[in-house]
């Protein structure tokens, strides 16, 4: 039982992260239908600036304001110079932009930072608490704390802002959004800027438990994008869901079946989502009229 | 002996019947139109017969065969070819490749004889030219021939259309809308190349809006509205029905029909 | 275009080349410039197959590095660990590459647009974590070395034998590519790339020429593989890498999307720019990840094609 809780616990911390990064690819695909691949680059540059401003004497918490501050300009300058002027490209070529810029924002950290792990003291002091046997680090209560409170704040913004229904108006029809008014490229922009904020708040919380370094970005993308995919892209309580259930199904496999291949889980969960049932578990199948 | 036949069709859309119970019998050799307003289900209805979709009911028999929901590469090797109202022209490619591919299930290459550039490819590349310039010439585009696909204008382009789906060597044809957006001339023209075609004992199965091509051309027409048949007969016949004039053809379409030129 | 122009046109571009390829030589400083040389023709025959899927084809793959990886370890595991001759592994390698191609085609190939490069990107990132993770075989993270090619009792080794084979592999390779383009089966591929529809109502079976394409451009990919470990003496699962599949999209966009020629011209530069870079050796992902973004955003035909129709003064 006590194994059992302790897979369930990190399950659930690392599932909180790809959450994170699965709402920032919902967030971005709903109002530009552009799946971002630098989305993990966020993460990193969320964590990585922490350490590295932090290290250059600023006190922690404001370390962590800059770095958030830092990752949404990054996710601006994305959108205004990498994905505006791409103009009305194709899915394929908007993916290889995202990822070229991910590739470019890892190089970046490659030569900014540097190639060493880096971690962040933990917020709750250090010492595992033990919940029923399970040895629970304080910090992955930090972790699904910091990502409740994301999904409440988004929530609420989607739901009780005019802003939000200018949101959710340009995810569902940006022409339509685009007659009444709404300035659909500031949207989009928005929501670049969100899902960077989004992301560099998943970095800092999860560094202290799983390290940070310049090329965290690609793996967590791909994950936070199978967990999208596996919910069902386009809906952000599907992301939150799908991410939940991919890190259980990481933790669960890790522990009772091989750990070797805990990575390879997801790509497993990508392939067999989109070939069963590529409109994720809550999604909307999506009829094609010739 | 029918060439074409469709038995109690019908197929829905998320509830939305659209189309129900549709019979249509078609012989050889005829123009046969489809007409009804816009949302009736002739383009659904076209779809189904050439294998796009699966009927949920019902069956389509081609030339005696039963080819329901036989995908659409088989029917067009047995000889049924269409034509798209938004143009699925090749557009990367030249007018002349374009209409070379339409005489794809004529050529015969493997794979290695491919890779390896052996005489019998290019046989048959010469014999696709060939084939796929006559289909041209019956369209008046030869002279466009290199040009790429992209650069024609648009009456031209559903004319090519048309010769990529002539150079299939098909024995029913299914052209869906081919008169759309075109000019009076091109229409004429149209209306020249689909007698052409029937002459030669291609069975023609026309969808259209144009109702002077329609009355001209027809030997059959076949009403359609909201996914059911409303009447078919001769083109005295529905010209004259009362319910297809009041319902479909309006007070323009009805003197539109009575100046059409039999 | 009469039959000769174009037969014209077809050699007399790799007539160019092959000129190329057999004066270069002469004008090696050493052999370093030769194993340069002879890198960027072997990278150069994979992209060939990758254009054939996505130039032609119009399909995308963001795990072609997978089949690489397949080519390499058939040549790594089959002459170290089961005693066969490294040749005929490749010969061993290119048959297993067609077969995985055939057998995870069939499903992902039904896929389209952004959730085919996904899915591709999935198999890809598969083969590099079983490739890493089954040490006993592969030798794990680290890999693995690579015996020599032999042939008969010729010890292949010198840097100017493997130019030879590079450079002649490759030209074969483009002939045969080229050849295709110039078949019923080159046309309705690019019919397939402008609309599979129109394509699949004029009697081409799509998915049976998505299939075979793809298994062609793997077994393209995996002999590029089967050479670059031999070359090299040394194969690691980076190899099958997201980062070495992205590298080869980067070469096809790169070259032009349908241009054999742009396939060796997208090579090179994404071979010879970080050798000579080796000052700015840290700066090569960024330059990577610019090249990628620079060329989608604003040249996404490539070099080759706004090349040739400023050569040829025509619009394209």
């Amino acid at each position: 039982m006590a194994e059992f809780l302790q897979f369930f616990f990190s399950g659930l911390t690392v599932g909180a992260v790809y959450a994170l990064v699965a709402l920032g690819f919902t967030l971005i695909y709903n109002a530009s239908d552009v799946i971002n691949f630098a989305q993990g680059e966020f993460v990193m540059l969320g964590g990585m600036s922490t350490v590295f401003l932090a290290a250059a004497g600023m006190p922690l918490p404001l370390a962590a304001g800059a770095a958030v501050v830092v990752t949404i300009a990054v996710g601006l300058a994305l959108h205004r110079l990498a994905i505006e002027p791409a103009g009305d490209a194709s899915p394929v070529t908007l993916i290889m932009i995202t990822i070229g810029a991910s590739i470019f924002l890892r190089g970046a950290a490659e030569v900014v930072f540097d190639k060493r792990f880096h971690s962040l003291p933990p917020m709750l002091g250090a010492p595992p608490l033990q919940i029923g046997g399970a040895a629970v680090l304080p910090q992955s209560l930090v972790v699904l704390a910091g990502a409740g409170i994301v999904v409440v704040l988004l929530w609420l913004m989607i739901d009780r802002t005019l802003l939000g229904k200018a949101v959710v108006a340009t995810a569902v029809n940006r022409l339509a959004a685009r007659l009444v008014g709404i300035d659909t490229r500031r949207i989009v922009g928005l929501s670049f800027a969100i899902s960077a904020a989004i992301g560099a708040v998943a970095g800092i919380l999860v560094t202290p438990i799983t390290l940070t370094s310049y090329d965290v970005g690609t793996l967590l993308a791909l994950k936070g994008f199978a967990a999208a995919m596996l919910g069902g892209i386009g809906s952000a309580l599907g992301a939150v869901v799908g991410a939940l259930v991919l890190g259980m199904l990481e933790a669960f496999s890790a522990g009772y079946l091989s750990s070797k291949y805990k990575d390879a889980i997801a790509f497993l969960v990508i392939l067999a989502v989109l070939l069963t049932m590529p409109q994720g578990l809550l999604g909307k199948g999506k009829v094609e009229r010739v | 002996m029918t060439i074409l036949e469709a038995e109690r069709l019908s197929i829905a859309f998320g509830g939305v019947q659209a189309i129900d119970e549709v019979s249509l019998t078609i012989d050889p050799g005829i123009v046969f139109s489809i007409i009804g307003p816009n949302g009736a289900g002739k383009t659904t209805l076209f779809n189904l017969i050439s294998g796009l979709y699966t009927p949920q009911d019902g069956r389509v028999r081609f030339d005696g065969a039963d080819v329901t929901g036989l995908a659409p590469y088989r029917l067009a090797r047995r000889g049924l070819s269409r034509t798209f109202q938004n143009l699925q022209i090749f557009f990367r490619m030249t007018v002349l490749e374009n209409a070379m591919v339409g005489r794809h299930r004529h050529e015969g290459a493997g794979l290695w004889a491919e890779l390896l550039h052996l005489p019998s490819v290019r046989r048959c590349n010469s014999e696709t030219r060939e084939a796929a310039r006559a289909a041209l010439a019956r369209v008046g585009l030869l002279v466009n021939a290199d040009q790429p696909a992209g650069t024609l204008p648009y009456g031209a382009l559903r004319r090519l259309e048309i010769a990529r789906a002539l150079a299939t060597e098909p024995r029913v044809l299914l052209l869906d809308e081919p008169a759309a957006g075109c000019n009076p001339v091109e229409t004429q023209a149209l209306d020249r190349v689909i007698r052409s075609i029937v002459n030669e004992g291609v069975t023609v199965v026309l969808v259209e809006h144009d109702m002077r091509l329609v009355m001209n051309i027809s030997d059959r027409i076949h009403v359609l509205a909201n996914g059911r048949t409303l009447t078919e007969g001769t083109v005295a016949e529905v010209r004259t029905n009362p319910a297809v004039v009041e319902a479909y053809l309006g007070a323009h379409g009805t003197s539109e029909a009575a100046h059409a030129v039999r | 275009m009469t039959v000769s122009a174009l037969t014209a046109h077809r050699l007399v571009g790799l007539a160019v080349i092959a000129a190329i390829v057999i004066l270069l030589p002469a004008f090696f400083p050493s052999t370093y410039y030769t194993r340069v040389a002879t890198l960027v023709f072997i990278f150069a025959l994979a992209v060939v197959g990758l254009n054939l899927l996505m130039g032609f084809a119009g399909q995308v793959s963001l795990g072609h590095a997978g089949f690489v990886g397949i080519g390499g370890y058939s040549v790594a595991i089959g002459a170290t660990h089961l005693g066969i001759p490294a040749w005929l592994c490749i010969f061993v390698g290119a048959a297993l590459s067609g077969l995985i191609a055939f057998l995870v085609g069939r499903p992902i190939l039904r896929l389209r647009g952004h959730y085919l490069a996904v899915a591709t990107l999935g198999f890809g990132v598969l083969v590099a974590i079983v490739l890493t993770n089954e040490a006993a075989w592969t030798g794990g993270p680290d890999g693995m070395t690579v015996p020599r090619l032999t042939l008969l009792t010729w010890q292949v080794r010198s840097a100017n034998a493997w130019y030879w084979i590079a450079t002649s592999s490759f030209l074969v390779g483009a002939l045969l590519a080229l050849n295709l383009n110039d078949s019923p089966t080159g046309r309705a591929l690019r019919a397939i790339h402008d609309s599979e529809v129109a394509a699949a109502v004029l009697g081409i079976d799509v998915s049976h020429q998505k299939l075979a394409i793809f298994a062609v451009s793997a077994i393209y990919a995996s002999v590029s593989g089967s050479y670059l470990a031999l070359f090299n003496g040394h194969i690691t699962p980076d190899v099958s890498g997201f980062l070495s599949s992205i590298e080869l999209v980067a070469m096809v966009v790169l070259g032009g999307m349908g241009s054999v020629t742009g396939s060796l011209i997208g090579a090179a530069v994404l071979v010879v720019l970080p050798q000579t870079l080796t000052a700015l050796h840290e700066y090569e992902h960024m330059v990577l990840g610019l090249i990628l973004m620079g060329f989608m955003i604003f040249l996404r035909r490539g070099i080759m094609p706004g090349l040739a129709t400023a050569i040829a003064g025509r619009r394209l």
